[in-house]
């Protein structure tokens, strides 16, 4: 079990997500950067679907009732256990009693804290993924306990991994459905000038501050998917995460790939990004 | 045997987007069923696959990684054209309550004053029509329905609601629905249906298909607050006929 002494901003319990519902409407949900939900699980030999959480721009304090090993990737967010600091993107062994917190975000948006064979809460539709209504709660509440197992030996095969540093935020995007309804001018703007995330940036969408000029274009309502660009009568552009709605009445202009959505996903108010042309091998 | 042709486009690299003609059609919605059908036969099941289906198009979403585009889109056209030969497609009719009841139908009054009928002229018009489930998305159990008489046409509110509650019935221009669950929202709200669009109290969570058929019955509001008790604890005594 894991006390929940503080909740952080919006600490989350995520897996890969929750898959065969979307004709009823379920969005997919799970960790909004997998890739670095996927390494964490990966050092402590969990199984990918393993559930962890997700911590946004600020940590929980946790109390640990046992001993166990964890990761924590994702965002450059120092951690310690018992008030000294442990290596990030590492395993690291904890004991019974033993209390986490985490210092000031430096870098990134969303950091991952995955425990030695997974947070072990209630499955709901197959997942344990954060979603509400599907799940009551829609983030971590203050006192509450996490299950998980007890885990007191682990020897791990890598204990650790280097973290490339990201240099460009580039985001690599497909024409979507709709993309040809832009004029010449406005398919100028998008590949080549800068965009910025909005304030109005969450689990579900991340709005842009950059719009592309007005326009009245109506589409009969159609799939969407997380990584969705959709582009609104006023201009303004949105582009949908993980747990987006599954049908959408904005036309579909770009499909980003699914590692720059991850990277995506560690952007956050203010930060900027190009998008970079990717063509289909067809 | 339709004449329809479709376009396959694809949709990043994990799904591919099958487009109809751009129009609301019964027809293409058949069509579109017939090649779901031959899709799941074929293998293209949850979970490994999703497909999401909304008027004219139908999504082929692979939940494990991405696919080879044109294998697959080879592989959607020879059944496409299977899908054109098929008969019949089995789809249901769901009755569903609504309780036109003041408490509930915040914008009845406003809505007959626009369009200028009486309060029964305007439940019989909404209970006489039998709807077509264009679509499922938007929130989980949220119904796009096609076939709202033209006489029921009206303008969304200028003031969008912070909070409409769940079950709640609306109009907005050619469309009629039902909020599955508490949310903000711009519909004039004529009324409220009891039975949950989804609910994971029972399994599946979502009783209705995208080309199933719903049509509305009045209830008093007696009846409501019974089938409401009802549907908490799972029990539905839903009628539905095979159409």
């Amino acid at each position: 079990m894991i006390n929940v002494v503080q909740p952080g901003f919006f600490t989350t319990i995520q897996d890969m997500g929750r898959f065969g519902l979307r004709h009823f409407g379920v969005p997919v949900s799970g960790c909004m950067d997998r890739d670095s939900a996927r390494k964490a699980n990966l050092l402590l030999e969990n199984d990918p679907s393993d559930a962890l959480l997700e911590i946004t721009m600020t940590g929980p304090e946790l109390i640990f009732q046992l001993a166990t090993y964890i990761t924590i990737t994702g965002a450059h967010f120092p951690a310690t256990v018992n008030s000294v600091e442990i290596p990030l993107n590492t395993v690291v062994k904890i004991e019974a009693e033993d209390r986490l917190q985490f210092g000031k975000l430096q870098s990134g948006f969303r950091t991952y804290l995955a425990v030695k064979g997974g947070i072990q809460t209630e499955e709901i539709l197959n997942s344990r993924s954060y979603y509400k209504p599907i799940t009551v709660q829609n983030r971590l509440k203050k006192g509450q306990e996490l299950q998980c197992e007890a885990w007191p030996d682990f020897d791990p095969r890598l204990s650790s991994y280097q973290v490339e540093k990201e240099t460009t935020a580039n985001l690599l995007a497909f024409p979507g459905p709709e993309f040809d309804m832009l004029q010449a001018e406005q398919t100028t703007q998008l590949w080549n000038s800068e965009f910025t995330v909005a304030k109005e940036n969450n689990r579900m969408a991340y709005q842009l501050e950059e719009g592309i000029g007005k326009h009245s274009k109506t589409i009969l309502t159609s799939a969407t998917l997380p990584g969705t660009v959709q582009y609104t009568p006023a201009g303004k552009l949105i582009i949908l995460m993980r747990d987006a709605q599954t049908t959408g009445g904005y036309p579909r202009i770009l499909q980003i790939r699914e590692k720059s959505l991850n990277k995506l996903a560690q952007l956050k108010t203010g930060d900027r990004f190009r998008f970079k042309k990717q063509a289909y091998e067809v | 045997m339709t004449d329809f042709k479709i376009q396959i486009q694809p949709l990043g690299l994990h799904a591919l987007l099958i487009n109809w003609p751009d129009k609301v059609d019964e027809a293409i919605l058949k069509e579109m069923l017939r090649l779901r059908d031959i899709l799941v036969l074929e293998g293209y099941h949850t979970p490994e696959w999703d497909i999401v289906m909304a008027y004219r198009s139908l999504a082929l979403i692979h939940n494990a990684g991405a696919i080879s585009y044109l294998e697959e889109k080879v592989k959607v056209e020879k059944y496409f054209s299977q899908a054109k030969d098929n008969g019949e497609i089995a789809s249901m009719c769901w009755y569903l309550p609504v309780c036109y009841d003041e408490e509930f139908a915040l914008d009845l009054d406003e809505v007959c004053g626009k369009l200028s009928l009486s309060q029964e002229s305007l439940i019989d018009l909404h209970t006489s029509t039998n709807y077509r489930v264009y679509g499922i998305g938007f929130v989980p159990g949220f119904m796009y329905l096609g076939g709202l008489p033209e006489q029921l046409e009206s303008p969304r509110r200028e003031h969008p609601r912070p909070l409409v509650l769940q079950g709640s019935v609306g109009l907005a221009g050619k469309q009629t629905g039902i909020y599955p669950q508490d949310s903000p929202g711009g519909w004039n709200i004529i009324g409220n249906c009891p039975i949950p669009l989804f609910s994971l109290a029972v399994d599946p969570p979502c009783f209705v298909s995208v080309g199933d058929q719903i049509r509305f019955y009045a209830i008093s509001k007696a009846e409501h607050e019974l089938r409401k008790i009802e549907a908490e604890v799972g029990v539905y005594n839903l009628k539905s006929e095979a159409v």
